[in-house]
């Protein structure tokens, strides 16, 4: 890894982390680095390291983690949150770096087009005629799409941000 | 025993074998299910995008039941995870609550934290029991050897399973197997993530964890691997072959849905139960049952 440049750091960036809903717990971390014994994604991909992106955020390597691809490896599994003895609650911490990656653009194509299709649909996947009759088959109920609420319900980013600030005014 | 049966987006439209077995299961231990044609999305899915996005999405079906007055049994650990995660939210945090209520006020909602979740298997435990379904068992599967996969989602986080099950030592999908009269198989990388999450993200990485749970199962000679998550099924079943190919393992694991293993013990046939949709024939135990 390339040196850290102090000028660079940002040390806004770990008190944004934690005032996203779920980043709260960060700052009571030790660097005991029970996380990342538990995760079982970083032995087979380095580069995913619990412990390492806490101390990343601490030092405030916002580009660094922000623009990696790195911090959408997580499995969602839950056991680093699970093992942490100072109750950082890790799982949540790395929801809140993403979201915050997401407000600054830095998104997995994928995860863009699953929330689009969910305004669509009201659903991850399309229920159509084909599904219907295949459901009748089995002698399952036929499933009415409704998704005349996710407009409403997932405003776009701006009229979202707006929505926040309302709140918290 | 009745509850709103929550589908999700995946069960509905790629597991019909698992919704038909929990159906037909439940009716036959005497539980009532009910459809709730408006429900969406748990809201799981955005939750790497917006933590809030993907609270006000499950908080709307909370809302749909609360309206209704019953609760929700989910079949998907994912669904089940999520939305409890955030009933329980609501029913203790004001502060989420108004917040989430304020956003679901276009679409005139509201939640007040009043309804249950619970997955398919904690409704088993809880309110019929192991002792309930040993005595509803009519075909015993015995000489059947069963290993069990919760997914980690059934477990964790383990403050929102407090009085159903361990997430070190997990015991109620292995007692519920034991009760249809099969054997339980036993083996080191029980507890293993089956890295669906990442699926999406990185196949290669995803692949190399549910390697090892397929090669430790496949290694203990049972008959099937038994588990109720649409997310693991898709690493366990349907990228097997890909595994195999990218590991130089020889796997032939079937994968079933612990509901058709109960139905089978209740004396329903397996095409009743939508063994035909497995993709992985579990041969050898439907050989022992049927002939």
């Amino acid at each position: 890894m390339s040196k850290i440049n102090l000028n660079e750091l940002d040390p806004e960036f770990k008190h944004q982390v934690a005032e996203q809903p779920g980043g709260e717990g960060l700052k009571a971390c030790f660097a005991c680095k029970a996380c990342t014994a538990a995760c079982p994604v970083q032995p087979l991909e380095k580069r995913y390291d619990p412990r390492k992106i806490i101390r990343m955020v601490l030092l405030g390597m916002k580009k660094e983690v922000l623009e990696s691809d790195f911090i959408w490896l997580c499995s969602s599994c839950y056991n680093c949150q699970e093992v942490c003895p100072q109750n950082v609650r890790f799982t949540e911490v790395i929801y809140a770096i993403k979201n915050l990656a997401a407000k600054e653009a830095c998104v997995p194509p994928g995860l863009t087009a699953q929330r689009s299709l969910l305004k669509k649909h009201g659903r991850l996947y399309e229920v159509g005629e084909f599904e219907n009759e295949k459901r009748l088959k089995f002698g399952l109920p036929v499933i009415a799409e409704h998704p005349e609420d996710f407009d409403a319900l997932l405003p776009d980013q701006n009229s979202q941000q707006t929505n926040e600030s309302n709140v918290t005014t | 025993m009745e509850a709103l049966l929550y589908l999700g987006c995946t069960v509905p439209i790629r597991n019909l074998n698992y919704e038909v077995s929990a159906r037909l299961t439940a009716r036959a231990l005497g539980i009532t299910f009910y459809d709730l044609e408006e429900f969406g999305c748990c809201g799981f899915p955005l939750k790497s995008l917006s933590v809030e996005d993907s609270f006000v999405t499950a908080a709307r079906n909370l809302a749909l039941a609360e309206k209704k007055g019953l609760d929700i049994v989910a079949l998907c650990n994912a669904c089940s995870g999520t939305l409890s995660e955030v009933a329980h939210q609501v029913a203790t945090d004001l502060e989420i609550r108004e917040k989430i209520n304020h956003r679901l006020k276009p679409i005139g909602l509201r939640v007040e934290g009043k309804v249950k979740v619970r997955n398919f298997m904690r409704m088993l435990w809880e309110d019929i029991g192991v002792e309930g379904i040993r005595k509803a068992v009519v075909r015993p599967l015995t000489g059947i050897a069963l290993a069990p996969h919760y997914g980690c989602h059934y477990l964790k986080p383990s403050e929102l399973n407090v009085g159903f099950d361990s997430a070190e030592t997990p015991r109620t999908l292995a007692e519920m197997i034991a009760a249809t009269g099969a054997s339980v198989v036993n083996y080191p990388s029980l507890l293993d993530c089956c890295g669906g999450g990442l699926l999406g993200m990185s196949e290669e990485v995803a692949n190399a964890m549910a390697a090892r749970k397929l090669e430790d199962v496949s290694k203990t000679g049972a008959h099937a691997l038994v588990l109720v998550c649409p997310f693991c099924n898709v690493m366990y079943e349907g990228q097997q072959k890909k595994i195999a190919k990218a590991t130089g393992l020889d796997l032939k694991t079937p994968v079933v849905y612990y509901p058709q293993v109960l139905g089978l013990a209740l004396g329903m046939t397996s095409e009743e139960l939508g063994f035909k949709l497995n993709r992985i024939k579990p041969s050898g135990l439907l050989k022992i049952l049927e002939g």
